[in-house]
């Protein structure tokens, strides 16, 4: 009611400002690239009311966000200097990996006697513990990377690893003895370097260029453990 | 002066329909999708837009006031009035809700903020003070120095957790209630801030001059050994080389911590009292953590070796009520193969 006591004043100058204002703020935010990564579902959303995908079928809304996953997947395989991984991050393909990957891990043990294996539960915490640990390393470091596109990355750079377990298991299938361990063993450690190699060269870039060892060391240590548990795994 | 501002003034009015309506649908449809879209940013991912999403927020506020203020003297005090206050009344619950979201992420933000310095480091320090940890220096009169950094020992924490993780399964160790990984971490956690915490707190005691912080990065450097002792001997199964190990790489570096806290204490009985305690407590967890998880590779090794053998042959003899005949040698000899790879990999 005070302002309103003023505004008579110049009521012309006062009325484009709040026209505006509000206006040039959207679209400047928009424009930011370092928090372009936020914007985009809600552009997206923004243009799906155009286009109204909610008139496409089930299918197709999951077919698109499956080949998103998939496109990631590729990504990680074929590591290049790309920020795809970065920009739009999404926790699916993490998590899917997870899983799988916890699921192989999850030995059928009957018997209760031996029950030191790797279980469901561990195997996830372990994985999602890692890399939160890791991602608060790297930003007290001074990382200037976002919460979740870490913890995107470095659950995708987990693909290696899974297409290894995937390996292992085969491989077991077959009668044990050290060529088996060999074998198992060499899989294991390419796949192993292969997930260090993509997370860092999608990592790498976000901190500064003196510290990047300080960074790596903890994803090292992540992966060691997970590709060591894979490599230990009997069923 | 209000005839000449009639011909204005009526134009304005006859113009003001429209205008009034166009603006206040700007208006209105302007403020609403911008609180939308800021519900969606405090709901989404990101921490680092809050500061001027809280900004962006404030300013609405402002355009919010503006806006009422504006509708208020217009000629539509009715129902334009009415809207006016609605969306204001809107506009300020939204800020409420959008103030106390950032807010709270702030506080998180400024959380991570304040333990920034404490990992400020480059490379080559930490490799220095990590040679450094195994080398005692003699010298008491002065205080030593103890850099306030918490990179190296919370990494070396969790390689410790790591190598323990190592050491439970190469051993099978059986945990009862909870992972084994739950334990490798409280453990070593637990070590390292218990023992800092009470080593810290006798230092109060006997008035010697170490904070928090100094006690924590001392402590956590002083892992170092152990990391590298236990890293050797859960994978080579000597007695003699880990007590030698024990003597050799846990004593230096427990020796530099004595050392340190021997400089920054004063008086014989407080810093007997301070650095035995330390001294004690430092060597014996090596010890605990060595033999906690050994002694069930021996348990099992004698359990596969000795005369415990019939629980193993059960499993041939169960066996052949289900299978065919034929099938029993190739059993034995998988059971036995099994032993063997069991006995390999423990080694």
């Amino acid at each position: 009611m005070a302002e309103a006591a003023e505004s008579p004043g110049d009521p012309g100058t006062a009325s484009p400002r709040p026209l505006f204002a509000g206006l040039s703020d959207i679209s400047i935010s928009q424009d930011i690239p370092v928090e372009g990564e936020i914007t985009i579902p809600m552009r997206s959303r923004i243009r799906e009311f155009d286009s109204s995908t909610l008139n496409e079928s089930v299918q197709n809304t999951i077919m698109r966000d499956l080949k998103a996953v998939g496109k990631k997947f590729m990504h990680v395989l074929y590591p290049r200097k790309s920020n795809t991984l970065l920009r739009d991050w999404d926790l699916w393909g993490p998590l899917i990996l997870c899983v799988t990957l916890a699921l192989m891990l999850q030995r059928g043990s009957v018997d209760s006697e031996k029950d030191g294996g790797p279980q469901f539960a561990e195997v996830f915490v372990i994985v999602w513990f890692g890399a939160v640990t890791i991602t608060l390393n790297s930003k007290l470091l001074g990382g200037n990377i976002s919460f979740f596109q870490s913890l995107c990355v470095l659950g995708y750079c987990i693909l290696p690893l899974t297409v290894a377990m995937l390996v292992c298991r085969l491989v077991l299938l077959a009668e044990p003895g050290p060529i088996n361990f060999m074998v198992r063993f060499f899989v294991v450690i390419v796949m192993f370097a292969w997930s260090i190699i993509a997370s860092t060269a999608f990592l790498a870039d976000s901190q500064p260029p003196n510290r990047k060892a300080l960074a790596v060391y903890p994803v090292f240590l992540f992966y060691f453990v997970i590709s060591w548990m894979i490599l230990t795994f009997t069923p | 002066m209000a005839t000449t501002a009639a011909p204005a003034g009526g134009a304005r009015n006859g113009a003001g329909p429209e205008w009034g309506g166009f603006e206040e649908n700007i208006q209105g449809g302007g403020s609403a999708v911008i609180d939308m879209e800021n519900m969606d940013d405090t709901s989404g991912s990101s921490f680092e837009d809050m500061g001027e999403l809280h900004q962006r927020l404030r300013e609405e506020e402002v355009d919010a006031d503006a806006a009422a203020a504006e509708e208020e003297d217009g000629e539509f005090l009715g129902m334009k009035g009415f809207k006016g206050q609605l969306s204001r009344q809107v506009a300020d619950q939204m800020w409420q809700a959008g103030k106390r979201q950032a807010s709270r992420a702030f506080s998180l933000y400024a959380n991570i903020d304040i333990l920034r310095p404490y990992f400020d480091v480059e490379p080559a320090q930490v490799r220095s003070r990590l040679l450094e940890s195994m080398i005692p220096i003699k010298m008491v009169n002065f205080p030593q120095k103890i850099a306030g950094e918490l990179y190296g020992p919370l990494m070396l924490v969790f390689t410790l957790v790591a190598i323990l993780l190592h050491g439970m399964k190469t051993s099978d160790t059986i945990i009862r209630e909870g992972t084994l990984m739950g334990t490798a971490i409280g453990t070593c956690f637990g070590y390292w801030l218990g023992v800092s915490s009470f080593i810290y707190f006798l230092a109060y005691l006997c008035n010697a001059q170490i904070t928090m912080l100094q006690m924590l990065a001392l402590l956590g450097y002083g892992l170092f050994g152990h990391c590298i002792v236990l890293f050797i001997t859960y994978n080579i199964h000597l007695h003699a080389l880990f007590y030698l190990f024990w003597l050799l790489l846990g004593g230096l570096s427990t020796l530099r911590m004595v050392a340190v806290l021997v400089s920054r204490t004063v008086g014989p009985t407080q810093r007997l009292l301070l650095c035995g305690t330390l001294a004690a407590l430092h060597m014996l967890f090596l010890l605990y953590l060595h033999f906690a998880y050994h002694k069930v590779v021996e348990g099992i090794l004698d359990t596969l070796e000795g005369p415990n053998i019939p629980p193993m042959q059960r499993v041939p003899r169960d066996i052949p009520a289900a299978l065919p005949a034929a099938r029993l040698p190739a059993t034995v000899l998988n059971a036995t193969a099994k032993a063997v790879a069991v006995t390999l990999q423990s080694h």
